[in-house]
């Protein structure tokens, strides 16, 4: 039956833990019992397809998917771009990956967002697009801005961009944040603070990338997101029995 | 010293925030910005099988919904087959078996329209009872949970599925398993998801 391969274990050492008490709303959204292991199924081996018609053209502009016509969004315009790979190093193609974030103010458009911080008339704060053959994406925005949450008194997010990728079985599925280089806030954050591993926050901070920026236009950001790579060996994985 | 391999490690999770809907569902926030949100429709106009809603909320361990939740579910069509291009077997035209659900800002109740999925081959030919995978993010939530939601009115079959029996304490399985009722004709399943606390669901390493 199925030819796709299994996936590799998830390393949970990378990831932050349920409980993390440093990030307060984790205590009581956060299960006590240890996870059940769970070997893959068709159930987790296969995943939700997506093609070019779920999606718009112009919904990976965040300048402008929101704007009135002739206007853009107000604040740094940055490119952020890179390619969804596996473990394995191979590129995730036709993947779908969604981005919201604050707008420059550090205010998101959203009923529960009390930050004084003016919205922006003309940013949504959302995108989509999917990835090309090569697993590469490609977003134009406005950088966010810092914006305080409610956890200490004093804590600050620093900016980042919201980013939801599937890749193609449900168990690859992945939530992330992404930050920028040479962010001063980003050891101050708390929910940074729940990774446990220093590397894992390298990963997730965007580099400036020079060759990528746009002369006199925009600044590009490069951020490459990694899922979990399948098992493909000569010998049939054993799925199906021994 | 030996050769390194050369493997990537898989980009750590961040939880989604409590402005999740701005970037998946737009539209639930008043974002009017792309034609559509994505996941609203599962099954399809062509789908066999029972139309069926399932229904629930995800509770705290305070024993408070939260109302500021995701949840998105993965399903087998009423053959047992997922619609994906590598699963043996034909899915009807339009069918994705995927989508999302916000919970309600006020309630926090969440709810997909659906078909209930058939029986799908599990390992070593073992079959598994028809089942729904879940998976849910929020504020507060590290890294997305995964879980199952089994039906009410498959005793026979799930008291033989393979992933329910290896959940060691019996006593937890049922927080896996949706009791049917029937509602203005509709047959509604009503799965109460608990983070934490007396009743914690099973939540699974896949
Ligand atoms: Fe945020």
């Amino acid at each position: 039956m199925a030819k796709l391969g299994e996936f590799y274990q998830r390393d949970r050492s990378l990831h932050p833990p349920a409980l993390t008490p440093v990030y307060k709303t984790s205590v009581a959204r956060s299960p006590r019992f240890s996870l059940i292991s769970l070997e893959n199924s068709a159930s987790e081996t296969t995943g939700p397809t997506f093609g070019q018609g779920d999606i718009a053209p112009g919904d990976n502009d965040l300048l402008t998917n929101y704007a009135a016509d002739g206007e853009t969004a107000i604040g740094e315009r940055i490119l952020l771009h890179g390619r969804v790979l596996d473990e394995n190093r191979r590129p995730v193609p036709n993947t779908l990956v969604e981005i919201w974030q604050a707008n420059a103010g550090g205010r998101y458009r959203h009923v529960k967002d009390t930050y004084f911080a003016a919205l922006d008339p003309n940013f949504g704060g959302c995108g989509r697009t999917l990835t090309d053959e090569n697993g590469y994406y490609c977003f134009r925005s406005i950088k966010p801005g810092a914006y305080p949450f409610r956890n200490y008194v004093n804590s600050w997010r620093p900016a980042h961009i919201h980013m939801s990728v599937f890749g193609s079985g449900f168990v690859q599925r992945l939530i992330t944040q992404l930050y920028f280089e040479g962010d001063p806030l980003i050891p101050h954050c708390p929910i940074i603070a729940t990774l446990p591993d220093k590397s894992a926050v390298e990963q997730l901070t965007a580099a400036l990338d020079l060759n990528a920026t746009i002369p006199l236009d925009t600044i590009a950001w490069k951020f490459d997101v990694v899922l979990r790579g399948r098992r493909s060996t000569m010998f049939e994985n054993r799925m199906e029995g021994n | 010293m030996s050769q390194k391999l050369d493997y990537l490690r898989e980009t750590a999770s961040q939880t989604a925030g409590p402005y999740v809907h701005i970037g998946l569902a737009p539209l639930a926030t008043g974002i009017e910005i792309f034609d559509h949100d994505l996941g609203l429709d599962i099954a399809g106009p062509n789908a066999k099988g029972e139309r069926i809603r399932v229904e629930g909320r995800i509770i705290d361990g305070m024993d408070t919904p939260l109302r500021d939740a995701l949840i998105e579910v993965w399903q087998a069509n009423a053959a047992g087959i997922y619609a994906h291009p590598e699963h043996e077997g034909e899915v009807e035209e339009g069918f994705r078996g995927w989508g999302r659900s916000v919970t309600d800002f006020q309630s926090g109740e969440w709810r997909f329209d659906t078909v209930k999925p058939g029986a799908v081959m599990g390992r070593h030919g073992r079959p598994m009872a028809p089942h729904l995978n879940l998976w849910i993010v929020a504020r507060g939530i590290n890294i997305g949970l995964h879980t199952r939601m089994y039906f009410g009115d498959e005793d026979a079959a799930n008291a033989d599925d393979p992933v329910l029996n290896l959940i060691e304490w019996e006593g937890r399985r049922k927080t896996l398993v949706a009791p049917r009722e029937v509602r203005d004709g509709m047959p509604v399943y009503r799965f109460d998801i608990r983070l934490q606390g007396e009743g914690e669901t099973v939540f699974f390493d896949v």
